[in-house]
């Protein structure tokens, strides 16, 4: 056990609130049966998975069902749709994190498009990004049960304020690969030594009169692109 | 600003002036029942539910008994990830802790992510108290800081409050604070939260402290989960230099696989969502992204005393998911703000005198603010046996009630009731007696201690016979 920030100073004898409290915590279990911690005799009667087909068109209509913009298209036509889709939004500049394809962003390179590409660095900062309009990224995987996109700063999905920060976020999702049926199956793919971000729809509220409202905080558009097709 | 639960009256009597004002009422039943009708839906997708819901009450349980273990596995892996782990025993160390911190940042403003356990120790009013600005950033507890208000259900604290109610908040307060109101704000919720999301961006991007809860710890990986709608979460957690989670001792699963049965349960049973829009989960700090210093604040604040118990410690299964309460016929007559406590509801019956004790009239009157249906115990996610620490806590309050000379009109009851009820001549006669006299019953008890309870609710109206008259004609 490493040493704790709390542990006693060396002529002090009042208990540390951390002693205490394990102490009370020793105190109020003592008297119950207590075997060995088993983690593993935790029964887990409960599916793994609840779907084994169609995952890709039931991601598809459970993003969609949470209001994020679902578009399918082959590896080849990638570059159109991410064009067309910052251009429906009017967005002139685009934060690009770090390991993203280049060819995702091919068609924004030609001047005429008129895009200014912002990558990420770590001169970034919140603020400059707030002057963004959009981000595209990766991801680590999506779950379809949920229609849950995580990512986890991996390559091609930046820091965390990346994909928070501008009202814009087009995320690809590569299919089938990165699709798995359920949140069990979802965990041991995760390293949780990574920051993750788990995204199931675009930023919404429901506390006034429990009416629905996109983005209060977080991009109000969140597009979903499905990549289908060999891989390449 | 914002007021605080302290001196709160006892439950009868806050329910009492709860149930005479009809906009809440009409807000929270148009609230629960929506809530209540879509949850079920989202549960009924799952065919595995009850195994998911036993496995849930399994991890806690498992949790809650080695719970010293868990602990100090998790305060290794924080450490080791580069956080720093302090604990507190209660509520006046944890606001110690957390100004301390944010003094030794020099700053004066911090960012709050929603947070019970924040509320429950009342931070922001300690902090304000040593000069430091706690600015609620999800939009309801917005509304509710705003308004000078208190919280009135777990999951959408400004629930008893309507548009028109919101606009004049915003337009009356936010100037106060940041950024005003835009001119001529209508009272649609698009414009109120657009409102909102300007007020709160300039908070965002200029913060340097932010302060936040946790919907799970994993001990085994030393990783804090935090689930949420709208992004103010992720904005909190990311974009300030220094993080600060308070977080209650109970908050911990073993392992990140159990985060598997917990990511099914909570949303569904919470905002019947297959999924919430955004889940944060970070492990100590990571260089270049998030926070560069990452505080832990343990706190128990009657957590192992309640523990102690081995009927209610089940209460601190809970994962605030706040089912019970949009399930409850007494909530949704008698709102949040009766139970006098960050913790409304069934559960807040049954956690808040286990948390704080039965010294206060109020926490004594709490085990009794159930009619026992049992709906609550339906729709734990993690099968809290809600009714029977209720019973259970009942029980206490009458043996403490005893011990300090006893309840008096409690005490006359029941021995008019035993004496009736090992008498059956005297049973039967009270019985017709009653039958006979109905017309002339009050539905008002109009004194003593009757009258607390017949204030809020009427007696129930005799039938015209005894069941024994009932039975002789019927079964001849």
């Amino acid at each position: 056990m490493s040493p704790t920030p709390q542990s006693p100073p060396p002529n002090s004898a009042a208990p540390t609130a951390r002693e205490e409290i394990l102490a009370r915590i020793r105190r109020s279990t003592s008297g119950h049966a207590r075997p060995a911690a088993e983690v593993d005799a935790v029964s887990r009667d409960y599916l793994t998975a609840h779907v084994h087909d169609g995952l890709i068109d039931l991601l598809a209509e459970n993003l969609a069902d949470y209001r994020a913009k679902v578009h399918r298209c082959t590896r080849a036509e990638i570059p159109g749709v991410v064009a067309k889709l910052l251009s429906e939004q009017g967005d002139r500049s685009v934060a690009v994190p770090d390991g993203l394809p280049e060819a995702w962003l091919e068609e924004l390179r030609a001047p005429e498009a008129g895009v200014t590409l912002v990558p990420d660095s770590a001169a970034l900062t919140a603020t400059d990004l707030d002057a963004v309009d959009a981000v595209v990224s990766g991801c680590a995987l999506a779950i379809a049960e949920t229609g849950t996109i995580v990512l986890d700063a991996g390559p091609g999905q930046g820091r965390r304020m990346l994909t928070l920060v501008p009202d814009h976020h087009i995320c690809v999702v590569r299919c089938p690969e990165q699709v798995v049926a359920s949140v069990p199956q979802a965990m041991p793919l995760l390293d949780p030594g990574r920051p993750q971000t788990w995204i199931a729809g675009p930023s919404a509220t429901s506390d006034i009169e429990l009416d629905r409202v996109e983005g209060v905080h977080g991009p109000r558009r969140l597009d979903v692109i499905l990549i289908e097709g060999e891989a390449g | 600003m914002s007021g605080t639960y302290v001196g709160m009256p006892s439950f009868p009597d806050a329910a009492h002036r709860a149930t005479r004002d009809k906009q809440l009422r009409a807000n929270l039943t148009r609230a629960t029942h929506t809530i209540r009708d879509k949850r079920a839906r989202a549960v009924a997708e799952l065919e595995d539910w009850e195994g998911l819901r036993q496995a849930g009450k399994a991890i806690k349980d498992e949790t809650l008994a080695h719970l010293d273990d868990y602990l100090l596995q998790l305060e290794a892996k924080v450490t080791e990830a580069g956080g720093i782990v302090h604990w507190a025993r209660d509520a006046d160390e944890a606001n110690r802790i957390v100004t301390e911190l944010i003094r030794a940042t020099g700053q004066t403003e911090v960012v709050k992510v929603k947070s019970m356990a924040t509320q429950e120790i009342g931070l922001n009013e300690h902090l304000a108290a040593e000069g430091i600005s706690a600015y609620e950033t999800d939009l309801a507890e917005l509304i509710v800081q705003l308004g000078d208000d208190l919280p009135s259900h777990i999951l959408v604290p400004a629930i008893h409050k309507n548009r028109t109610e919101i606009r004049d908040i915003f337009n009356r307060a936010m100037g106060h604070w940041g950024r005003p109101a835009p001119e001529g704000l209508t009272d649609t919720p698009a414009d109120l939260a657009e409102a909102a999301r300007l007020h709160l961006r300039e908070k965002f991007l200029r913060a340097k402290v932010a302060v936040s809860g946790a919907n799970f710890m994993v001990a085994e990986t030393g990783t804090l989960v935090v689930l949420e709608s709208e992004g103010n979460g992720r904005m909190c957690l990311t974009l300030p230099e220094t993080l600060i989670s308070v977080v209650g001792i109970e908050k911990i699963v073993p392992t990140w696989r159990d985060l598997e049965v917990f990511l099914q349960l909570l949303p569904r049973s919470s905002t019947a969502e297959r999924m919430n829009p955004y889940t944060t989960t970070w492990t100590g700090v990571r260089d270049g992204d998030g926070p560069k210093q990452f505080h832990l604040v343990l706190l128990d604040n009657g957590r192992t005393q309640t523990l102690a118990d081995e009927v209610g410690r089940q209460a601190l299964r809970c994962i605030r998911c706040s089912a019970c309460l949009n399930v409850c016929p007494v909530y949704e007559r008698a709102g949040g703000h009766a139970y006098g406590s960050a913790y409304p509801g069934p559960i807040g019956a049954i956690l808040t005198p286990q948390l704080r004790g039965i010294a206060t009239d109020l926490d004594r009157s709490l085990p009794y603010a159930s009619s026992l249906c049992g709906a609550c115990f339906e729709a734990c996610p993690v099968a809290i046996d809600i009714p029977e620490v209720l019973v259970h806590l009942r029980a206490k309050v009458t043996e403490d009630a005893k011990e300090h000379g006893g309840h008096r009109l409690e005490r006359t009851a029941m021995r008019a009731a035993t004496y009736a009820m090992t008498h059956p001549a005297a049973y039967r006669t009270a019985e017709a007696a009653a039958v006979r006299a109905r017309k002339l019953i009050p539905k008002k008890v109009p004194f003593g201690a009757g009258k607390a309870w017949t204030e809020t609710r009427d007696l129930p109206e005799l039938p015209p016979q005894t069941f024994r008259q009932w039975w002789k004609e019927t079964h001849r």
